[in-house]
């Protein structure tokens, strides 16, 4: 199974290009079919996938299951994972087939649908696994065309804008670390993750154009890098395009585009901002930090503002990532190893919680607040779900939502007590917006007219809900099964990380004496 | 010596004879009606020549005295030639019959001017340089005229001729002073010349030839007859302005700057630059408030013409060869782009505005996947082929120690991709109407297909292109 990871990355694919050459017609038998296959095709993903977790050894930090052959312009087929890629592998086979599910419904151009689903998938999990830069890069911007044309095609509204906002935002944010990573090949002679990782890069102060950079090199490739990640985070200020594009979404897009493609940023600068620019990093982290905490703080007030609950969602999703970047940039183990759980848990609850919004639109078309109102009356099922969500995603003990919470800021405390206690604020208003929304939505008398005959969730609703709440309160009660396997590895890129940046810190402290 | 010296351009001798073997027997026999053999014929010549030039070559040779090189980097920049002649002779055919142009003597002019192309790219000498420019001008001054009875047409031809007499007066110019200076028209005294120390006229003679050969790829700011001869020339001659010549006019700024000044890099290096960067931004800014999908095209082509030079300016084996793959790249995309382009039809008229794209992808999903994928490529989004082409170019860039020009190179390309995308766009997304009929022929529809289905595949491997455009730069750069 030397090629698993392959496998793995190209089943959809190959699923992808079956549906599109054999499935002929547009009626409701082949409409039938493309989804049944898609469903497959992503389900047999999983599956196989469950080989690589069981195969995988936490103790091994180095990377496994690598497979490497020569590719064009000098650069590598590259493809492995290690403990910090394979749970993002782990949570994209695993969301895959939910969110098939949850496009039951869509009625136009259901084959494109999904073909493009089929085919993001073999883009995303490319990302996790790829260990050359140009095929990391490859698939990261890959993965834009067809998320570019799920919001275009089957999107609300204003989907063109949102479409082309979202296009432009994550290209020129790319681009600029396609640049930086030539750049990294200049320097260092080759494209291979791993060699990168060990090779330093020069970090002496550079003078460019009149202008002294501190960090040097090291500070010019983490700020190109920073550029495209941010916005894929997305991390305040250069969110805006992230409420857009989730609102006109339609709901599997915006369950893939929170769950999975915004951990590409996270898993962007564990990958290479942090071990390959430490003293980048270590210079710029008070930026992160408090781009983090504003974002926390600031999104968060403006979820409570939306009267639209798909936005809100959205603002929630821009302050979690908060915590995110912050556990990062913090560099111990609590503050990395709570930001990848945080990812993680951000994946089932947020996509959870777009669920949550699709089954109410299948029945009402509006994502209005204000247009609902008891549902609780007619809905029981729903209204528990949606209730647990929520709590999740406040982050009440005992789901997952907390563990990461509590991982970070503990990580956080220990580097930057300011950042700490703005950023715990964060977890208030969660409580609030989040509350209050459910209030609003589910709870008091049912007076609307049009919600008198709603429906509550049929079984296939349900039967989609089971695996995420399943996995919320796993990861809550037990969440030794994430942190021993990400744990090794996390150990060995924070204590790489602190080396390096003890020297700048010695460099420092001679200074001011 | 004097076999020898024919032997090596049997190819070009070959395809001058048989053009005016066609011209006789067109005169002489059948006139328009011969021409959808003679279109044909002449497209099966060029392929087997460039099957002849691409299998057959080995080595690099010269004839008459030097005037002549025919080395690994002709042969690149040959088979490409001819490879795009072929395919975008045969693409315009059908179009050409059903709109009453089809006249026997377009096949032959593009034969002539494929001649000319040939002998720029392997032009050694000042001479051999000027007479295969004209050669090719001159039958493209005709050939964008071809439609006699309509204004724009004529107007093009018109433009692109005093244009064209303007541009060949600079790069004369130019010619002279630098034979003035250098004592030779040949490239490797020239050369001699510029090793010893640089006379102050040579480099005057440098600029003007440079201006003049930008003229030939349409590189800002000698860019202005681009847009109005690509609309006013027959689709299928627009089809053909922007891939051959295109790659001809590129190969032989090559040519002269590393055989006759490879030993003054710096100087024709920023000089290759401030063209590179203006026609990018040129192409990518002009392009967005375009209607009209040939005009576009026009400004895309300057745009990708500003970034193959880019791989010039690095002036490196590595750039060279960049630039050999991103002109492969470009004519395969092109020749995909206008066999849609060709097929654009409502009520039987050919139509060229982009909002009459309007939700084609509802009526053609195939086609619309084929253009989408070439409209992406075109934009270097990965992971079409067209990302490796500017790859190739970025990466020469910056290990010439031209970053700021890969930062200059990468905005271009992001500005540019909104215009790409717009076309998309109509096409996918844009308002419910009645969109264009597409009415491909057999050939069209291979070609667009093959063209997207390259796109894609190249990925894999390139199509073993590399090593073989890697070997055409070291025996260019030495």
């Amino acid at each position: 199974m030397e090629n698993l990871l392959s496998i793995i990355t190209f089943i959809p694919l190959v699923a992808a290009l079956i549906m599109a050459l054999f499935l002929r017609g547009d009626d409701a038998a082949a409409q039938r079919n493309a989804k049944w296959l898609a469903l497959l095709a992503t389900s047999a993903t999983f599956l196989v996938s469950l080989f690589l977790l069981a195969g995988f050894d936490p103790q091994d930090t180095g990377f496994q299951f690598v497979e490497s052959y020569d590719w064009i312009a000098g650069l590598q087929y590259k493809m492995g994972v290690d403990g910090i890629s394979i749970l993002f592998v782990m949570l994209t086979t695993f969301l895959m087939p939910l969110t098939i599910a949850s496009a039951w419904e869509v009625e136009t151009r259901v084959k494109e649908y999904m073909i493009a689903f089929l085919i993001l998938e073999t883009l995303m999990l490319g990302v996790f696994c790829a260990l050359d830069l140009v095929l990391f890069y490859l698939f990261f911007e890959a993965g834009l065309i067809p998320m570019f044309l799920i919001i275009g095609i089957w999107g609300g509204k204003d989907r063109i804008y949102a479409a082309f906002k979202f296009f432009l935002y994550t290209f020129l944010g790319s681009v600029l670390m396609l640049i930086a990573m030539i750049a990294m090949y200049y320097d260092a002679g080759t494209t291979d993750i791993p060699t990168l990782l060990s090779h330093e890069f020069s970090s002496g102060t550079l003078t460019l154009a009149g202008f002294q950079i501190v960090g040097g090199l090291q500070t010019l490739l983490f700020l190109a890098f920073f550029a495209s990640f941010a916005v894929k985070m997305p991390m305040w200020p250069v969110h805006t395009w992230l409420p857009d594009a989730h609102v006109q979404a339609p709901t599997a897009g915006s369950v893939v585009l929170a769950a999975i493609l915004l951990k590409m940023g996270g898993y962007g600068f564990l990958r290479f901002s942090l071990p390959m620019f430490p003293i980048g990093s270590e210079l710029l982290s008070p930026l992160v930090f408090w781009m983090s905490a504003i974002a926390i703080v600031y999104t968060s007030l403006v979820a409570l503002a939306q009267s639209d609950m798909k936005k809100l969602i959205a603002y929630s999703s821009v302050a979690h990532m908060g915590y995110v970047t912050m556990g990062i940039f913090a560099a111990n183990q609590q503050g990395v190893d709570g930001a990848i759980f945080q990812m993680l848990s951000h994946g089932f609850i947020s996509g959870a919680l777009f669920l949550c919004v699709g089954v109410i639109y299948d029945r009402m078309h509006t994502r209005e607040i204000d247009a609902y109102g008891g549902l609780v009356n007619r809905m029981p099922a729903y209204a528990l779900i949606f209730m647990f969500f929520t709590m999740a995603n406040v982050g009440l003990p005992g789901t997952s939502g907390f563990i990461g919470e509590f991982l970070t800021l503990v990580g956080i405390f220990q580097v930057n007590t300011w950042v700490a206690m703005v950023a715990t604020s964060g977890v208030i208003l969660s409580a609030a917006y989040g509350l209050w929304l459910y209030r609003r939505v589910v709870f008091g008398e049912l007076v609307k007219e049009a919600l008198r005959t709603i429906r509550d969730m049929d079984r296939r609703e349900k039967a989609i809900f089971a695996p995420l709440v399943a996995m919320t309160l796993l990861l809550g009660v037990y969440p030794s099964l994430v942190t021993d396997i990400i744990g090794p590895s996390v150990a060995r890129l924070t204590t790489d990380y602190q080396s390096a940046t003890a020297a700048l810190e010695a460099g420092t402290r001679l200074a001011m004496e | 010596m004097t076999s020898a010296d024919f032997s090596t351009v049997l190819p070009e001798m070959v395809l001058a004879i048989s053009a005016m073997l066609g011209l006789m027997a067109g005169v002489y026999g059948g006139k328009d009606r011969l021409t959808p053999v003679m279109t044909w014929v002449f497209a099966g010549l060029m392929l087997f020549l460039a099957l002849w030039i691409g299998f057959g070559g080995s080595g690099a040779r010269t004839a008459f005295g030097g005037m002549f090189i025919e080395d690994p980097f002709a042969r690149f920049a040959k088979v490409t030639i001819l490879a795009s002649a072929a395919a975008v002779l045969l693409l315009g055919q059908e179009y050409m019959q059903r709109r009453d142009l089809g006249r026997f003597e377009f096949p032959i002019l593009v034969a002539l001017s494929v001649t000319g192309m040939m002998m720029m790219v392997s032009a050694g000498d000042l001479i051999a340089l000027y007479m295969g420019l004209e050669l090719q001008s001159l039958a493209l001054y005709v050939v964008a005229s071809l439609r006699r009875d309509s204004v724009k047409s004529t107007e093009a031809g018109m433009k692109y001729f005093v244009l064209g007499a303007l541009s060949s007066g600079l790069l004369l110019y130019g010619a002279s002073l630098v034979y003035g200076f250098a004592g030779t028209t040949l490239f490797s005294g020239i050369l001699a010349t510029v090793n010893e120390g640089v006379p102050l006229g040579l480099l005057f003679g440098l600029v003007f030839m440079l201006s003049g050969l930008a003229f030939k790829v349409s590189a800002a700011p000698f860019h202005m007859w681009t847009p109005d001869v690509y609309e006013g020339s027959p689709t299928p001659v627009t089809a053909f302005f922007s891939t051959a010549p295109k790659v001809a006019a590129i190969a032989l700024i090559a040519r002269t700057v590393h055989d006759a000044f490879g030993g003054i890099p710096m100087d024709w290096r920023q000089v290759l630059a401030a063209l590179a960067v203006a026609s990018m931004f040129l192409g990518s800014v002009a392009a967005i408030g375009q209607r009209d999908i040939k005009r576009l095209m026009a400004y895309s082509s300057i745009g990708h013409m500003g970034y193959a030079l880019v791989g010039l300016a690095a002036g490196t084996a590595a750039g060279v060869q960049a630039m050999l793959l991103y002109m492969a790249i470009y004519v395969t995309m092109n020749v995909g782009t206008f066999a849609f382009i060709l097929s654009m039809e409502k009520d039987g008229r050919p139509v060229t505005s982009i909002d009459s794209l309007n939700m084609f992808a509802k009526r053609e999903p195939l086609k619309a996947l084929a253009v989408l994928v070439l409209m992406f490529s075109l934009a270097g989004v990965p992971p079409f082929i067209g990302f490796f082409a500017k790859f190739y170019i970025l990466k020469a860039a910056v290990s010439a120690g031209m970053a700021w020009l890969a930062v200059l190179t990468v905005l271009a390309a992001v500005i540019g991709a909104y215009y790409y995308m717009r076309i998309v766009y109509y096409m996918y997304f844009g308002k419910d109407g009645e969109p264009v009929e597409s009415r491909m022929g057999g050939v069209q529809w291979t070609m667009l297909m093959a063209a997207a289905a390259i796109n894609v595949l190249g990925v894999i491997n390139m199509f073993g292109l590399e090593p073989l455009a890697a070997l055409a730069a070291e025996t260019l750069v030495r």
